[in-house]
C-alpha cells in the first residue's frame, strides 16, 4: 500500500469542500473496496477522508408512506434484516443478504456499495494491462480467462462486470439518489448513476468528481411486495454472481399489470431488461411467457467462448425470479 | 516447551507496554480478566494524554499509541501493537474471515478495517469472551464439546462471528447458520462440528 494521508470528516461540508479542492481525498466508508484495492496498488490514493463518523448520513427510514430513505452510510446488513424491508420489498431485503458476508455487511455501506467496482481479476492485477485502470493500455480480458466477463453492455475496450446487487435490486423499484457538492444539491435516477464502459471504461458513473452520495430513495410501490433477488453464484453462498436477477410484478390475478427486470453479474453496469419486461404486460403469466421473458432479457448479449454457458443460465435465472416473485403477488 | 516471548515493537509513550513482558499465556489470562466486565457497550475511551496519540479500546481495555501507520489494519495493530493474537491473518483479503473482531458489538473483518477507522470504538477479539474466573464463553465450550476444529487457525475468527450470529438471530436453523456464517472459512472442513456447536450455544440460551 502506498503511503496517505488520513483524515476523518466531521461534516458533509467538509467533505465536498475537500472533494472540490485541489488534489481531493479519496472518499472511504465501510472500506471493503477501498483498503482492498489499496492493499493491491490499484488504488494508490495520496489522501483518504474517512466519512464514516458523520451521523448525518447514517440511518434509514422505511416508515415513510411516500418513499423509503437510506442514508449513505447505512450498512448493508441493517437493511437486509429490516422487517418492512424484508416483508414489502423483498428484492431488497435478498440483494443485501445475498451479498459478500455478514462481516462485510456489516461494513459496507449502502452509498459505498453502489460504487463497488468491478472484480474483474485483470482489473485486480496490475502486472495486467487494463484500460479501466490506465485508458489506451489495453484489455486482458477480452481474449483472456473470460467466463465471468459481461454480456451486456460490454465494449472493445472493457467487458469489466458490474459486481454490485442491491444497485441491480435498486433499479426495478426506480430508485434515485441525492447527491451534493459544493455547487449544491442534486438527484440522479439509479438508472443514470452508472456508465457503460464505451470507449472510456475508466468512467464509472455520471457522478462528478466532486459529488458525495447524501442517501438513496425508493418510492413506495405495490411492485415491491411481488418481488425477489435470485442470484446464481459458483457457491451457495458469499460468492458474486454468475448470474443474477431483480424481478418485481403488479398482478391482476394472473394478469401481469406490470413488470420491472434488472439482470445482474453480466452487464458492465447494473441492466435493466425493458423489452422483456414489456414482453410479460398485459399477458396472462405463465411459465412460457416466464421463460420468453428471460430469454429477451439476452437478447442482445454477446459472449466469449468461456461465457456462453451463462446466457442461457442468465435466462432461466430470470425465469425462475419471475416465478418466484408471481407466488407472492 | 515455553511459551515464547512475543516480539513487538517498542512503545516507549505506550502506557500499556508492560503488557509486552508477560509470556503470551499469562497475557492471554491477563486479557481475559479485563475482558470479563463486558462485551459490549464499553464507554467512549478517554482522551489520549498526547496530541500525537490515537486510543483504542480493546476488551474493554484502553491504549494509547503514537507513531500509527495510517496504513495501518485494525488486524496489524491488535497483533503488532497491542499483542493480542487471537485474531488471525489468513487472506488479508476480506475472503477468509479468520480476522473476525466485533466493533460496537457488530462482526467485521479487521484486516479491511483501517485501524484509524476504529479509534474510540469498542472492540471485542477473542481474548476477551471468556469470564474472569476462566469459565469459558458458551461459544468456546460449544466449538470444544462438538470439536469444531483441526488445525484451529480459523477458530478465533468462528468463534467471534459466531457469538455475533446468534445475537443477530441468524442462528435458529442449520440452513441459516450455514448462510450466516458462510464470511468464515476452514479449510480443515470443521463446518459439521462448527454448525453443532454453534446450535448447541443457541440452543442453551445463554449467548446475549
Amino acid at each position: 500500500m502506498i503511503p496517505f494521508k488520513y483524515v476523518s470528516a466531521s461534516s458533509v461540508e467538509e467533505v465536498v469542500d475537500a472533494l472540490a479542492a485541489s488534489d481531493p481525498p479519496r472518499i472511504l466508508a465501510g472500506g471493503t473496496t477501498l483498503v482492498d484495492l489499496m492493499k493491491l496498488n490499484v488504488e494508490q490514493p495520496s489522501r483518504v477522508m474517512d466519512i464514516t463518523r458523520l451521523s448525518e448520513l447514517a440511518g434509514f427510514d422505511t416508515s415513510g408512506s411516500q418513499e423509503l430513505v437510506f442514508g449513505a452510510l447505512t450498512r448493508m446488513s441493517d437493511v437486509a434484516d429490516d422487517p418492512v424491508v424484508r416483508s414489502r420489498y423483498p428484492v431488497l431485503s435478498e440483494s443485501l443478504w445475498r451479498a459478500a458476508s455478514q462481516q462485510l455487511r456489516n461494513m459496507a455501506t449502502l452509498g459505498g456499495n453502489l460504487l463497488q467496482r468491478t472484480r474483474c481479476a485483470y482489473f485486480r492485477d496490475l502486472q495486467y494491462p487494463c484500460n479501466k485502470r490506465d485508458p489506451g493500455v489495453g484489455c486482458s480480458a477480452i481474449g483472456g480467462v473470460n467466463r465471468g466477463h459481461a454480456l451486456l453492455g460490454a465494449s472493445d475496450t472493457c467487458i469489466a462486470v458490474y459486481p454490485g446487487d442491491w444497485g441491480t435490486a435498486l433499479m426495478v423499484l426506480d430508485a434515485v439518489v441525492d447527491v451534493q457538492s459544493v455547487r449544491g444539491r442534486r438527484t440522479l435516477k439509479i438508472s443514470e448513476l452508472h456508465r457503460e464502459p464505451g470507449q472510456t471504461p475508466h468512467l464509472e458513473t455520471n457522478l462528478a468528481a466532486d459529488e458525495l452520495i447524501l442517501r438513496i430513495r425508493v418510492p413506495t410501490t405495490p411492485l415491491g411486495k411481488a418481488s425477489t433477488y435470485l442470484k446464481v453464484r459458483d457457491r451457495e453462498s458469499y460468492a458474486f454472481a454468475v448470474t443474477s436477477a431483480a424481478v418485481a410484478l403488479e398482478m391482476d390475478g394472473n394478469l401481469v399489470r406490470a413488470a420491472r427486470i434488472a439482470v445482474g453479474g453480466v452487464a458492465t453496469r447494473p441492466w435493466r431488461a425493458h423489452t422483456a419486461e414489456q414482453s410479460l404486460v398485459g399477458k396472462l403469466f405463465t411459465a412460457s411467457t416466464a421463460r420468453k421473458a428471460g430469454d429477451l432479457a439476452f437478447e442482445n448479449a454477446r459472449t466469449f467462448d468461456q461465457s456462453l454457458f451463462r446466457v442461457q443460465l442468465g435466462a432461466n435465472t430470470v425465469a425462475e425470479a419471475l416465478k418466484i416473485a408471481r407466488e407472492r403477488a | 516447551m515455553t511459551p515464547q516471548q512475543p516480539v513487538l515493537p517498542s512503545d516507549p509513550a505506550d502506557t500499556s507496554s508492560d503488557e509486552f513482558e508477560l509470556t503470551r499465556r499469562e497475557f492471554a489470562v491477563a486479557v481475559v480478566a479485563v475482558g470479563a466486565v463486558g462485551l459490549v457497550g464499553v464507554p467512549p475511551a478517554q482522551a489520549c494524554p498526547r496530541g500525537d496519540q490515537v486510543s483504542f479500546t480493546v476488551n474493554n481495555e484502553v491504549h494509547h499509541l503514537t507513531d500509527l501507520d495510517a496504513r495501518a489494519t485494525l488486524l496489524d495493530v491488535l497483533r503488532e501493537r497491542l499483542g493480542l493474537f487471537g485474531a488471525k491473518k489468513g487472506c488479508d483479503q476480506g475472503q477468509c474471515g479468520a480476522c473476525t473482531v466485533h466493533i460496537e458489538g457488530r462482526r467485521v473483518v479487521s484486516c479491511l478495517t483501517l485501524a484509524l477507522q476504529a479509534t474510540d470504538r469498542a472492540v471485542t477479539t477473542i481474548e476477551g469472551v471468556a469470564s474472569a474466573d476462566g469459565t469459558l464463553h458458551p461459544v468456546q465450550q460449544a466449538f470444544l464439546d462438538h470439536d469444531a476444529l483441526q488445525c484451529g487457525y480459523c477458530t478465533p475468527g468462528q468463534i467471534m462471528s459466531a457469538i455475533a450470529c446468534i445475537r443477530e438471530g441468524h442462528a435458529s436453523s442449520v440452513e441459516d447458520i450455514r448462510e450466516y456464517m458462510s464470511g468464515n472459512l476452514c479449510r480443515c472442513g470443521a463446518y459439521v462440528g462448527i454448525v453443532a456447536a454453534i446450535q448447541q450455544a443457541a440452543a442453551s440460551g445463554q449467548v446475549g
